[in-house]
């Protein structure tokens, strides 16, 4: 093959190679762009790590105490996400740390204690746990402990998660229900580019500290319209981006893309009118929206590609069957990640992809 | 020439000449390290630098030994000094007592360590960020911290500006610029390093107390190599009192205390001697003004003796001799020190000595019997500043706690809570 034969011959072009990449993997989603951008205005076609870099260079030129610090940001990031950033704003405000995230996340806290606008990256989501202490018992309880004498509200980590179709165990992680069990911390999980810009400008200038977990898999997959202007996207509201009576899809991240496929593949297959919902926020989630369309459809299927035990699924099957009991026609479902690692060549058949998904719904509707 | 008339050209030229010199002289021109060449193979040991020496102004007696190092400070600054040593050492035995009777949950003194808080304290300015880990109570004293803003604290009343929701000891204080303690060992090291980067350029300098146990953490490998690569004018001032709970600082590390790293960090570092409160001072004064004028980081290594027990909750005769600390509370004490530095000036006497315990000790029982009869704060507290803005998912949790208390308030200490 041809491209096979380019990829070789240029070892050392690392755009080809992602190129090489993109095309010879087999990926588990189609791509659905958001239609409705949420302002109007110029739009400026993008993919992820664009519509990132936007926010942030909005973030920095907005703000002039904000910061982009972590590991590798200063010549553009391993996902490119902080390209051009030092050009513009330079080194004392993007810059490269030593290779510690406990010493990244610590670094921040620090920063935003005294005011400053703290945008710290942890290079994979997989790497957070050496952070793990200072999010969950310092960023979080900062505000708390002190009696709001001090806070660390401008603070926001970024870190890219999820599959990527050959990251083994160390860089697929989603490790989003471990921070969903720490009150004080704000979670959130973009679908796609118009989503990451409007809701990493909200982290950033949310009052407590915000973690966005970045599915890695869209930095360059994932291609749509997004607004050049100034905008955020609400922290703790969900999205309904299919309508549906019979069904409802709820997801985030990736995982959104693989049930709004699945939500069409219903309606072909067995005439089912699936309700897609993309969580977007994990801490604090949106109950209501989630509730309203389960009582609604009386069949929840939830979808994530975290394991399952103890998954985030967990906590909204538990919230959907106490809430909406009486409406409910079947036992929630939830098709998730197994109970293992991660995987490296077995990650077709770990993931929660359409054809499990597909056969969670059958599942629902006989049961 | 002096070396601002050095122009940059001429610098340039300079270093590619090194440059040149380096690859053409056969000198190593590794990345890593700038360094030359040896052909000797031979370890490095800890023996090959000998160990770092304390530094001193007064010896046992009080006496300053070189007078030059003799700070000279103000009668009105050596009796604060002295009050401030005293007066943290009257409230940490009523505290204690008080945690032995039941009164208080918890407490941790800070006896033998006063000098390292006070001399410490004096040398910085209020404006000055202090992040500390939970035996520096006599920084706060210094700064005007008041008696019953400490038992308030203590008691969890609803007078603690931390609305009862720590532990006691766990003190905090915006207006003084004292970052809230919490319990987790080092966390606030390179928390500290991140306050003194933002900080850079406003003229004032972050000091982050941590103990000898706590250096151990990753927390501060990660602090003392941002600190250095990042240049944050940052204090960091380590309390090297032998014990880290019932752990002997020989099983805590096998090279010469903490001060030894430093240098390896590429950080200026002072050995200073914990229990003089004038060398204290003379060390953190310095840092300051070095880590202000380069932006860089400075670490202080006090030597001092943890005289009391760990904490309320450890017997430290389990695990080391009463003899020893006997000698450290004794011979060794730096309030001892000092007053006999004092007297020898006339600065001080018996007659000061039992008016001022008589009056301290009169307002710390007038203050912890007023802590000890407000009511705690209302119970609903507990969920506010958990965010800025209470979400809703708290906001039905708190309903719902106030529905079953309104059922069962017989069976909650209800009437103790403000309404």
């Amino acid at each position: 093959m041809a491209l096979n034969k380019l990829a070789l011959n240029c070892v050392l072009g690392s755009e080809v190679r992602v190129l090489y990449n993109a095309l010879s993997k087999r990926t588990h989603f189609v791509y659905q762009p958001d239609k409705k951008a949420p302002v109007d205005g110029e739009k400026t076609k993008m993919n992820m790590f664009q519509a990132i870099n936007s926010a942030l260079d909005t973030a920095m030129k907005t703000d002039n105490t904000a910061m982009i610090f972590g590991e590798d940001v200063a010549f553009g990031g391993v996902f490119r996400c902080t390209i051009g950033l030092q050009q513009k704003y330079g080194k004392e405000r993007v810059f490269n740390t030593p290779l510690c995230e406990q010493g990244i996340a610590g670094f921040a806290i620090g920063a935003a204690n005294v005011g400053a606008t703290a945008i710290a990256e942890i290079q994979f989501a997989d790497y957070i746990f050496p952070a793990f202490d200072q999010l969950v018992n310092e960023a979080a309880k900062c505000r708390y402990r002190s009696g709001d004498q001090f806070n660390c509200g401008s603070l926001t980590v970024r870190a890219p998660c999820g599959a990527v179709g050959h990251g083994a165990l160390y860089h697929s992680q989603s490790p989003e229900a471990y921070f969903s069990h720490t009150p004080g911390l704000k979670i959130v999980v973009p679908r796609g580019p118009i989503k990451a810009k409007g809701l990493l400008l909200a982290c950033v200038r949310e009052p407590d500290p915000c973690i966005m977990l970045e599915p890695k898999t869209l930095y360059r997959g994932a291609v749509e319209e997004v607004p050049d202007a100034d905008f955020v996207s609400q922290i703790g509201k969900a999205d309904i981006l299919r309508k549906g009576d019979n069904l409802t899809l709820i997801g985030w991240g990736t995982q959104v893309h693989v049930l709004l496929e699945v939500a069409e593949m219903a309606k072909e297959q067995f005439g089912v009118s699936c309700e897609v919902i993309d969580l977007v926020s994990i801490l604090p989630w949106d109950k209501e929206t989630v509730c309203e369309s389960a009582r609604r459809t009386g069949r929840v299927l939830i979808a994530h590609e975290a394991p399952l035990t103890s998954g985030f699924g967990a906590e909204l099957a538990a919230t959907i069957q106490k809430e909406c009991f009486l409406k409910l026609e079947a036992p929630v479902s939830r098709v998730t990640g197994f109970d293992t690692p991660f995987p490296h060549i077995f990650e077709p058949f770990y993931l929660p992809d359409k054809w499990r998904c597909l056969q969670g719904i059958k599942d629902l509707i006989d049961y | 020439m002096s070396l601002s008339k050095i122009s940059l050209r001429a610098l340039t030229r300079i270093a590619c000449r090194n440059q040149a010199k380096a690859f053409s002289n056969d000198s190593p021109t590794f990345p890593g390290a700038a360094t030359s060449w040896t052909e000797k193979l031979e370890f490095l040991t800890p023996k090959t630098y000998g160990p770092i020496p304390v530094y001193r102004v007064m010896d046992r007696k009080g006496n300053v030994i070189h007078s030059e190092q003799d700070p000279k400070l103000s009668e009105e600054i050596i009796t604060k000094m002295y009050k401030d040593m005293t007066k943290l050492n009257v409230m940490d035995k009523i505290l204690y007592e008080s945690q032995r009777q039941g009164r208080i949950s918890f407490y941790m003194t800070s006896y033998g360590e006063e000098a390292t808080h006070i001399g410490s304290a004096a040398a910085l300015d209020l404006e000055d960020l202090v992040y500390g880990q939970y035996r520096e109570t006599g920084v706060l004293v210094w700064r005007g911290f008041k008696l019953s803003q400490f038992m308030n604290q203590c008691y969890g009343n609803t007078d603690d500006v931390g609305k009862g929701r720590q532990m006691p000891v766990h003190y905090g204080s915006k207006d003084l610029n004292f970052v809230t303690i919490s319990s987790p060992l080092t966390t606030q090291l390179p928390q500290a390093v991140g306050a003194a980067y933002a900080l850079k350029g406003k003229n004032r300098v972050v000091i982050c107390y941590f103990g000898e146990g706590a250096a151990s953490e990753g927390d501060a490998h990660a602090a003392f190599n941002f600190a250095a690569t990042l240049d944050c004018p940052v204090i960091m001032f380590c309390r090297n009192n032998g014990y880290a709970i019932s752990t002997p600082s020989r099983e805590q590390y096998a090279g010469d205390g903490i001060a030894s790293r430093g240098p390896g960090y590429g950080i200026h570092t002072l050995r200073v001697d914990g229990n003089d409160v004038f060398a204290v001072y003379n060390v953190t004064k310095k840092a300051k003004e070095y880590a202000l004028k380069e932006n860089k980081p400075v670490i202080i290594e006090a030597l001092t003796y943890r005289v009391g027990h760990h904490s309320t909750s450890d017997d430290s005769t389990a695990y080391r001799p009463k003899e020893e600390v006997e000698h450290w509370s004794k011979t060794e004490s730096p309030i001892n020190k000092l007053r006999m530095h004092m007297e020898s000036k006339g600065l001080w006497d018996e007659t000061k000595e039992k008016a001022w315990l008589e009056e301290v000790k009169k307002d710390v029982m007038t203050s912890f019997a007023a802590a000890e009869k407000r009511p705690k704060p209302n119970w609903k507290e507990m969920f506010q500043d958990v965010y800025k803005f209470m979400p809703t998912h708290l906001k039905e949790q708190m309903d719902q706690m106030e529905k079953h208390v309104e059922q069962y308030k017989d069976k909650y200490p209800v009437k103790d809570y403000a309404n």
